[in-house]
């Protein structure tokens, strides 16, 4: 049984417990799916600076602090409790690509090539971390949400706004990673 | 909409109903009050998609990386499962009038279209292929031990507020 929790879970289970969260969020409180507010009641609750949008009371979404804490402690027990011994299996043509930009390690989920300090502290960890990072707050903001609050919540509920949104990430994604990523992972 | 007042100064009532429901936020205003610690049920239901997310993988760069080069099924599996059972559970909740564990009406706010999901999804797509992460997944990150996606996160949240400090500006 452990065997198995340890192996990667395949994308019908992981689909059906995420879809599983919008009636339980709802059933449990009348709460709406979406995680990129988070961002926003943190600059509402450590600096509003005085601007309308971050002027609210966010001490009413003190749930979703609960909500995206559990995603962090739940991280934390399937990195210990559940780790997978093996590398992460990807597309033959994936990892011919990576390797031309020096990205050899898929011991774990994140290649440590890129997600380490000292990639921090180079060009193209610089960019890739706290430009990605960026762009992913302010878009998201922007749409009004993200893959939760749109591609899951907006589209289970037939929002057409939610769908328009939800083709824009994908749209996004397919540009970066084949036109500009690139020329970023050969800096 | 009322602030319930114990003497404690309520900050102003953000009345720009519009954008309050694009954002997810507390639209659906519950006349209980609850104790705190009542929260404590997000966080279970929030352990839950940690661990999904970690996993089936979802969390990982590189599995967003063979996405969008259309090298895997894996992430359409799951956002499209994901998609249908929550369409399947909006449609039940709906058809049955079914309320929340407290008795109270399950509200749904229709989200109005504005040219921000055109310009903001397509910039939230660029960050997505770089960081492998959404804002879901980047806690999760966070709790797999990558401690790096920190930066991340705290770069989303300057991204967040120079959105808002810009936003009268942005074409909507």
């Amino acid at each position: 049984m452990l065997h198995i929790l340890q192996q990667p879970w395949p994308w019908y289970v992981a689909g059906v417990l995420i879809g599983l969260i919008v009636p339980a969020l709802l059933l449990l409180g009348n709460k709406h799916f979406g995680i990129s507010a988070n961002l926003r009641h943190a600059c509402a609750a450590c600096f509003p600076a005085g601007i309308s949008f971050f002027r609210y009371d966010w001490k009413k979404e003190i749930w979703n602090f609960f909500f995206v804490g559990g995603i962090l402690a739940g991280a934390v027990i399937a990195a210990q409790l559940l780790p997978d011994p093996n590398p992460v299996v990807l597309h033959p043509a994936l990892t011919k690509e990576l390797m031309a930009y020096g990205i050899t390690d898929h011991s774990s989920l994140l290649p440590k090539e890129l997600f380490s300090w000292s990639s921090l502290f180079s060009l193209r960890g610089l960019i890739m971390l706290a430009g990605g990072g960026f762009l992913v707050g302010f878009g998201a903001r922007y749409a009004g949400g993200c893959t939760s609050g749109h591609a899951i919540m907006g589209l289970s509920d037939l929002q057409w706004p939610s769908l328009v949104a939800t083709v824009m990430f994908m749209a996004g994604g397919f540009i970066m990673a084949n036109l500009i990523l690139p020329f970023i992972l050969h800096l | 909409m009322q602030t319930t007042t114990q003497g404690i100064k309520q900050p102003p009532e953000n009345t720009d109903f519009e954008v309050r429901s694009l954002d997810t936020i507390c639209v659906n205003e519950s006349k209980r009050q609850h104790p705190w610690w009542y929260n404590f049920k997000y966080m279970a239901v929030g352990i839950v998609f940690g661990v999904v997310f970690v996993k089936a993988e979802v969390i990982s760069w590189f599995r967003i990386q063979e996405m969008f080069r259309l090298q895997s099924f894996h992430m359409y599996g799951v956002i499209g499962t994901a998609v249908v059972v929550g369409m399947i559970s909006v449609w039940l909740i709906r058809k049955f009038n079914i309320k929340t564990i407290h008795g109270e009406k399950i509200e749904f706010h229709p989200k109005k279209f504005n040219k921000g999901q055109i310009y903001g999804g397509l910039i939230f797509g660029l960050g997505w292929a770089l960081t492998g992460a959404c804002p879901g997944p980047l806690f999760a990150q966070i709790g797999t031990g990558a401690l790096v996606a920190v930066v991340i996160l705290l770069s989303a949240i300057a991204g967040t507020w120079t959105y808002g400090y810009f936003r009268e500006k942005l074409p909507h």
